[in-house]
């Protein structure tokens, strides 16, 4: 066999029709998934038809330079540009630039309330860029000299870099009254985001924690994405405080499990993690069904609104999906706070339910970007029968949402969005957004 | 006719001698003197007009509710002049082995007491007061050395000694018949068979609506649930204890689970019970017990480690050492087979003035204890209200599951009626488990003795503790398991050793309850 020619046997492998695959993350969750479909491991210099790849190697992808062109048999798992929504200060610009698009156009979705802030479209924590705003964000951290502010880097992730600040000589080397001259432009890497740490966060059994969803979406134009039901809590692993003496532990504050990880009291069983129904199930029963909803409602809101805010940015190369990893945290008030996006949420398992709860994921995933496990033609229309969602469901379908209602008699139960849906009484105007009860 | 008055009034006269004690009395007394001052009182008819007035400002249902608990709870005895004991545990034999099983739980305590030198009970020194109080709401970062501590008994040890249980008036005869029990549990009790059962759960049947099965996704909500989340919302309206037990038979709505638990269980939070909680963390600050470190161990070895309840230590923590020291927890004894142990003050061994109930609450804990109270975390989150529904789940259904009694509900009953419900309706399934040494007891004994926390994913678990209020008996918990054995009996049939048959039946976190039990009892040819 290894007699014959290379030209040869690439003939037999595309006679075989087997969807050849390429990574450069080494993780079980996925290869074990291309295994069990039957596909074939190539190198990327090999003819591949999917590529499970790093953010770095995207931006070499697409990148002026280096890139090259993608067949209509090849798919990634990336946008060319994600970092519009994933990179924490372009998610924040364009977000803000979404809602001045809506407030000039008179929609009704840009509506404020008397204080001036936005009814619908306030879900993100007031944040600036430094060093850029640095003036702006003294002026907004004057006005209530008391809170706290978290200090994120641009282009980290894993809670890396982040640090709480509640005065402002913390935060000097920002400032920008050393006169440098005007090309000495900051590195990416130093830039930072500030923004209102929410010192209020909904406590469960006196612990903070945040959500972890995932969502996919398959395109930017029109807008299809998918939520994945199975999303998760991560606990802190100790004692929420808003005392200022713990600012500087990251075990209270920060909830990422890379950091949670190496608390004394980091459990390797359930890893600090909760499901989404438990919380689900917590709330209802504490606070009931209403108010559940009505969060639950408003987390799809605002995840299929970021969405919105980057799709006109967006390159939406016909080649490319991608999977997010989106971080919510909910405060007191029971409203959801969109913290950040993430490109590559992690695929490391921390605990044996992680482990199943990623390798669904994933499978789920290619299932729905890949039909039928065959060589993929990304000429298709992207329209995945139902069946193979998994455990996705329709978050939004902008298609769909502007046909005329057929799909109107969708039920749903308990404040699951299950696709677009009739009458939202505040959104009367557009019929072109979905709406959910 | 004249038997049955007599008992009526017999049966009157205890409850009106009980609520005169409580403090609905005193409040009702409060309420009428008030109510003096009302223009519709009038002297004439004053015993009607406050009659009336009781009626409409909703304490007559109070006083009902009171009543229809005290009924529920307070078994009555059967004939007026029977002893005590006989309230406790009717049989002799049964009563002399609970006996002889606390002794050996109190042995296990004293000796690793004297093996750790370590005092059951130790007053805290200022300064660890202090720090205690500081660490209430996180008692779960404590890191306290309890490698030496070991949990004073397992459901397993329990197990083998309800499996030695016998009757010694009751001669089997040596020959094998059909009505031979081939099961562990070798007592002559009564149990139901499927068709009472069927009877006695008629709420559950096929034609009946569920929650749990019929407000599943694929069901439009107009069909049952609307209308039965309707009814429950009328039901809390009207504070009617009975009216709630009745509606929660067929499965209470997440949101109002929590107020329903509590009027089923007759528990408001008056500021006299916030009090007398934080007068129990006032004890707990003040004094040490050995069975602290137990409870400690427990919560650590068993909830810390769930997936569901490990975001609650901190509660189990407040609830458990709280409950340790609730003396008031000591008149259940009077219904339960069990006893306090009691201990002696230093020095004064046997001498009854010196004598205490250790734990003060008379309860020890177990191995899988901490599981009673963390699924009620996904409902209470105020602590003083989580530990009265605790309290009150505890001494009304909780006991009955860990001392040896012959009360249908007891846990010696669950065992029997499981075995009996397996070898009766799964006979085949029953003896090949028996053949391969895995009877099928050893496996489900563990599930009723936690009434399943711990197994079920909680909004099952919740399901499933729904009806147990509702019934006002621990019986399901038995059907449940035999169900369980007969969902999985064809895995069951394949498998050939113990360890095989119990990791088949490991996981029970996906079993959807109220279709199984449904099956079970209404779908099953009998």
């Amino acid at each position: 066999m290894w007699a014959l020619p290379v030209v040869l046997r690439q003939c037999l492998w595309i006679m075989a029709g087997k969807v050849k695959w390429v990574t450069d993350i080494e993780k079980s969750v996925l290869i074990n998934n291309f295994e069990k479909r039957g596909w074939v491991q190539v190198t990327e210099n090999e003819d591949w038809n999917f590529y499970w790849m790093s953010v770095q190697t995207i931006r070499n992808v697409f990148s002026v330079e280096t890139g090259y062109r993608l067949s209509d048999d090849q798919i990634v798992n990336h946008f060319p540009n994600h970092y519009e929504l994933t990179r924490k200060d372009l998610m924040v610009k364009n977000i803000k630039r979404y809602r001045k698009e809506l407030e000039k156009e008179g929609s009704p979705l840009a509506e404020k309330d008397e204080n001036g802030k936005y009814l619908y479209l306030d879900f993100v924590p007031v944040t600036y860029m430094l060093p850029a705003d640095y003036n702006l964000f003294v002026e907004e951290f004057r006005k209530s000299p008391s809170s706290t502010w978290i200090m994120k880097p641009c282009g980290k992730a894993q809670g890396k870099g982040i640090f709480l600040i509640n005065k402002l000589s913390q935060i000097k080397k920002w400032s920008r009254d050393s006169k440098t001259s005007s090309f000495v432009s900051q590195s990416n890497k130093e830039a930072y985001v500030i923004s209102l740490y929410i010192n209020n966060p909904l406590l469960i059994g006196g612990r903070k924690f945040d959500l972890r969803l995932y969502v996919l979406v398959s395109t930017y134009r029109p807008l299809r994405c998918y939520m994945y039901k199975l999303g998760f809590c991560r606990f802190c692993t100790v004692k929420y405080t808003p005392s200022t003496s713990e600012l500087d532990n990251m075990f209270v504050h920060l909830t990422n499990v890379a950091i949670q990880k190496h608390g004394d009291d980091y459990n390797h069983i359930h890893g600090g993690k909760w499901m989404v129904s438990n919380l689900r199930l917590y709330l209802e029963s504490t606070r009931g069904k209403e108010v559940t909803s009505k969060l639950f409602d408003e987390i799809h809101w605002i995840i299929v609104q970021s969405l919105k805010a980057v799709a006109p940015v967006m390159n939406n190369d016909k080649h490319c999906f991608e999977c997010y990893g989106y971080d919510i945290i909910i405060d007191d008030k029971l409203k959801p706070w969109l913290i950040e996006v993430n490109a590559s949420p992690s695929l490391t398992s921390s605990t044996a339910n992680d482990r199943i709860l990623k390798y669904n994921l994933i499978n789920d995933t290619l299932n729905i970007v890949v039909p039928n496990g065959e060589i993929p033609d990304c000429k298709w229309n992207k329209s995945p029968p139902k069946e193979v969602l998994g455990n996705y469901e329709i978050l939004y379908d902008e298609e769909l949402a502007q046909g005329d209602g057929a799909d109107r008699e969708l039920r749903s139960r308990q404040g699951q969005s299950q696709g677009p849906r009739a009458g939202r009484s505040r959104d009367s105007g557009r019929t072109v957004l979905t709406t959910w009860k | 006719m004249l038997q049955e008055e007599s008992d009526l009034s017999l049966i009157i006269a205890q409850i009106v001698q009980k609520l005169k004690g409580s403090n609905l009395y005193s409040q009702l007394e409060r309420q009428a003197w008030a109510s003096l001052q009302r223009p519709e009182i009038k002297l004439e008819s004053l015993k009607e007009d406050i009659k009336e007035f009781f009626k409409i400002s909703g304490w007559e249902k109070k006083l009902q509710n009171a009543v229809y608990s005290e009924l529920s709870v307070f078994p009555l005895p059967s004939h007026p002049a029977a002893p005590p004991e006989h309230l406790k545990e009717p049989l002799v034999y049964m009563r002399k082995a609970q006996g002889s099983w606390e002794k050996r739980i109190l042995k296990s305590l004293n000796s690793m007491c004297t093996e750790l030198s370590i005092p059951l009970a130790r007053k805290r020194p200022v300064g660890e007061q202090k720090e205690l109080l500081n660490k209430w709401n996180e008692m779960g970062t404590d890191e306290p050395d309890l490698s030496l501590f070991r949990p004073v008994y397992a459901p397993k040890d329990f197990l083998e000694v309800l499996i030695n249980l016998r009757n010694p008036n009751y001669e089997n005869g040596d020959s094998l018949s059909f009505r031979t029990h081939l099961g562990l549990i070798q007592i002559p009790l009564k149990v139901k068979d499927i068709p009472e059962l069927k009877e006695c759960f008629v709420e559950l049947g096929l034609n009946t609506g569920q929650l749990g099965i019929d407000d599943s996704t694929q069901v439009p909500p107009e069909l049952f649930e609307n209308e039965h989340v309707r009814i429950g919302q009328k039901v809390l309206a009207e504070q009617d204890s009975a009216a709630a037990q009745q509606y929660i038979r067929q499965g209470s709505p997440t949101a109002l689970r929590a107020e329903l638990w509590a009027l089923i269980l007759n528990i408001s939070s008056e500021p006299e019970d916030v009090l007398y909680y934080e007068q129990l963390k006032t004890n707990v600050i003040q004094h040490d017990l050995l069975v602290d470190s137990l409870i400690y161990k427990d919560v650590k070895l068993t909830a810390s480690n769930d997936d569901y309840y490990f975001v609650f230590e901190d509660y189990l923590y407040q609830v458990l050492l709280c409950f340790s020291r609730d003396t008031s927890v000591l008149s259940h004894f009077a219904y339960n087979s069990a006893s306090p142990p009691k201990s002696y003050i230093r020095g004064k061994l046997g001498l009854e003035e010196y004598a205490v109930f250790y734990p003060p609450n008379g309860v020890i804990p177990f191995h899988g204890f901490s599981m009673y109270v963390a699924p009620l975390c996904f409902l209470y989150h105020e602590p003083s209200k989580l530990y009265q529904i605790f309290r009150e789940m505890y001494v009304r259904f909780f006991f009955r599951l860990h001392s040896i009694s012959s009360h249908p509900s007891g846990i010696v009953s669950l065992c029997l009626l499981f075995e009996t419900l397996l070898q009766t309706y799964l006979p085949q399934l029953f003896y090949h488990l028996r053949e391969i040494g895995a009877q099928p007891l050893r496996i489900s004994f563990k599930w009723m003795v936690r009434a399943f926390s711990g197994y079920l994913a909680t909004d099952q678990l919740l399901l499933l503790w729904d009806r147990i209020l509702g019934y006002n008996s621990l019986e399901i918990l038995a059907v449940l398991a035999a169900a369980v054995f007969a969902f999985r009996a064809v895995n069951l049939m394949e498998v050939t050793s113990l360890a095989a048959a119990e990791a088949v039946l490991a996981d029970l976190s996906t079993l959807k309850v109220m279709p199984l039990l449904q099956i079970f009892l209404f779908a099953t040819v009998t």
